[in-house]
């Protein structure tokens, strides 16, 4: 175990967690803005993904995938919302089951419809290269990933803080009655939040979907780990989801190589004393 | 829940034994396919109504219950194979360790999330349940990883377990003695504080009772009879895996619960049968069953928030309303 060892990690917990951070900012919005759990995130991720397997089967092009699958995939996060959650007004449990039958749909309704063999999803050429630095062979890729996350999480940082939008959503988050109050359309808010939530999902879907494969049953796994990352990085928070992410991204890579037969134990344990000690997560606001 | 009235009580419980009855008469007549898995969903129902004092009689959503069934089957599958222990005579020990086991997991599970609330306790418990997951899939040496751990024998003492009915009468013993404890629990005094702290914590605080050990104690008693659910299931299914406490086992215990009725108890019982029997038979008729699944799970939610039991008391609710209805609409006297 030596530098290099420790550099290749970190890198790799890095560029794990620039993934983990498109799931888990979408999924802590929702939390922060409608007070739910959303059980369907990880569908969202999966689907997005075998859209965009389809959108390459079809045409061929890996970017033309990314926009169609992430904007279907957001599509279907605000009809849901709209038709199926809306209705129930502010009720968390009931929202909360609501969003795990639909899960439990969605991942019928891939089985059916991109049956059950394991794909990968080949980014272009020009990403599968590596380049040398110091050394160390960084793959192209995970650089990619790590770009799209700043650029994702730089806009989602501009919007918040500095338009009228983010103005609602974060008094939204901060105070729900009381934005509604002063008149801000929290029914709106939630549903661009809802969808913002599951385009952001699906975006992961793809880009993950090239290192991880696409498989049913990837819904499952992927919905207990962006939990961490909103969990660790408090609920309803851009800048502690970022956070979040870099951390399980780094626990769950280091954790893996150094002790693999209790990694997950090593990523769950910490969430789970965290949200004893501080139930909103180590930076969100209540 | 609403305060029924007292008299109907007696009549419930006769309902409920009678079924019993019936379903202990009628069950080892049929086939052997419908006899496993009515002795499935009976040893998985002790873990939906142990789910179902926390989530209905407590008001804490749990989505970490399948950890107890992990501990219970996990424990009951390694002492078997390991050390030949439970086998005989010993069950009996193992019964009882299997609930120890559970109730010490939940006491440790407890100290961490019964300070939670709502929403807060649902993803706490989240994260303690993929612990125990996390633990089974990657402990290797301890119990198989993905492949898990196969039971090779069922406990043989006068009677013997392998034998399908005999085993069946064992979980629905089991099972009875389970709703009736349960049932003393909700309707004891303790029970009672409890559906007050899940109606208002505060007012229950402000009366003076300690509320944050009531729902430990009946988190850790909810643990025990998660333990008992998976000393049961490690012998009915033959193998424990990590499919076991993985998070859609828990999510799927949450369901039922709902589905049957949240502070019901006897709902856990039918929300198990339907959703076990929906998996199991209807998926060997037509390939897209889980769509029936979720439809069901939706709907439910849905239009049917208190769930199958709650339909008698929504009729009643609705004939009264609309003889109501019709008292209004009789011509007032006019008096001047």
């Amino acid at each position: 175990m030596n530098t290099q060892f420790w550099l290749i990690q970190a890198f790799n917990g890095v560029s794990y967690g620039a993934l983990l951070f498109l799931v888990g900012s979408g999924l802590s919005l929702i939390f922060g803005v409608m007070r739910i759990v959303n059980l369907a995130h990880g569908s969202y991720f999966l689907l997005g993904g075998y859209v965009a397997l389809t959108v390459i089967w079809t045409t061929g092009s890996w970017l033309l995938a990314i926009p169609v699958a992430a904007l279907t995939i957001g599509l279907v996060g605000l009809v849901m919302e709209r038709i199926f959650l809306r209705p129930l007004g502010f009720e968390p449990l009931r929202q909360v089951l609501l969003t795990v039958g639909f899960a439990f749909l969605f991942q019928q309704a891939a089985l059916d419809i991109w049956s059950g063999n394991n794909f990968d999803i080949n980014p272009p050429d020009a990403l599968t290269k590596s380049i040398v630095v110091g050394g160390l062979y960084l793959p192209l890729y995970r650089i990619f990933m790590i770009a799209t996350a700043l650029a994702i999480g730089l806009v989602l940082w501009l919007v918040m803080e500095k338009t009228r939008l983010g103005a609602a959503v974060r008094a939204t988050v901060d105070d729900a009655q009381m934005a509604r109050g002063i008149g801000i359309d929290t029914s709106l808010v939630s549903m661009l939040i809802f969808a913002l939530g599951a385009f952001l999902a699906a975006l992961g879907g793809v880009i993950g979907g090239a290192f991880l494969g696409i498989y049913p049953g990837l819904d499952f796994e992927m919905l207990p780990i962006a939990f961490a990352v909103v969990i660790i990085g408090g609920m309803g928070s851009l800048g502690g989801a970022a956070i979040g992410a870099l951390m399980v991204g780094l626990a769950d890579n280091f954790g893996k190589a150094l002790f693999p037969e209790i990694s997950y134990f090593t990523l769950y344990a910490p969430m789970a004393l965290i949200l004893a000690v501080k139930p909103t997560g180590l930076f969100g606001r209540e | 829940m609403k305060q029924r009235p007292m008299r109907s009580q007696p009549i419930k419980i006769l309902v409920v034994v009678v079924a019993l009855a019936a379903i202990a008469i009628i069950i080892p007549n049929t086939n052997s396919f419908v006899i496993l898995l009515a002795t499935r969903a009976l040893a998985f129902s002790i873990l939906v109504m142990s789910l179902d004092i926390l989530l209905g009689y407590t008001g804490l959503p749990s989505l970490g219950q399948a950890a107890f069934l992990g501990v219970g089957a996990y424990s009951t599958a390694i002492l078997a194979t390991k050390y030949q222990f439970g086998l005989g005579y010993d069950f009996w020990l193992v019964v009882v360790l299997g609930i120890l086991f559970g109730a010490a997991l939940a006491a440790i599970f407890g100290l961490l999330a019964i300070r939670a609330t709502g929403v807060y306790f649902l993803m706490i418990t989240l994260a303690l349940g993929q612990c125990v997951w996390g633990l089974a899939y990657r402990w290797n040496s301890l119990t198989g990883g993905d492949n898990g751990i196969n039971l090779r024998a069922r406990p043989k003492f006068g009677i013997d377990l392998a034998n399908e009915v005999t085993f069946f009468y064992l979980v629905i013993g089991f099972f009875a003695a389970s709703l009736f404890l349960m049932y003393t629990l909700v309707r004891s005094p303790f029970g009672r504080s409890l559906a007050g702290i899940r109606e208002r914590e505060l007012r229950m605080k402000i009366l003076g009772y300690n509320t944050w050990l009531h729902k430990y104690i009946a988190f850790i008693i909810a643990g025990g009879f998660g333990g008992l659910s998976g000393v049961l299931w490690a012998h009915t299914a033959g193998i424990v895996s990590p499919e076991n406490v993985v998070l859609t086992t828990s999510v799927d215990a949450l369901l039922m619960a709902v589905l049957g009725g949240a502070g019901t108890l006897v709902g856990g019982v039918i929300g198990a049968s339907i959703v076990f029997g929906l998996r199991e038979y209807l998926s060997t008729l037509v390939p897209w069953w889980q769509y029936v699944l979720g439809a069901v799970y939706v709907l439910t939610i849905l239009y049917l928030p208190t769930g199958l039991m709650g339909i008698p008391e929504r009729i009643r609710q609705r004939r009264a309303l609309t003889a109501n209805r019709e008292e209004a609409k009789k011509p007032v006297p006019v008096t001047s």
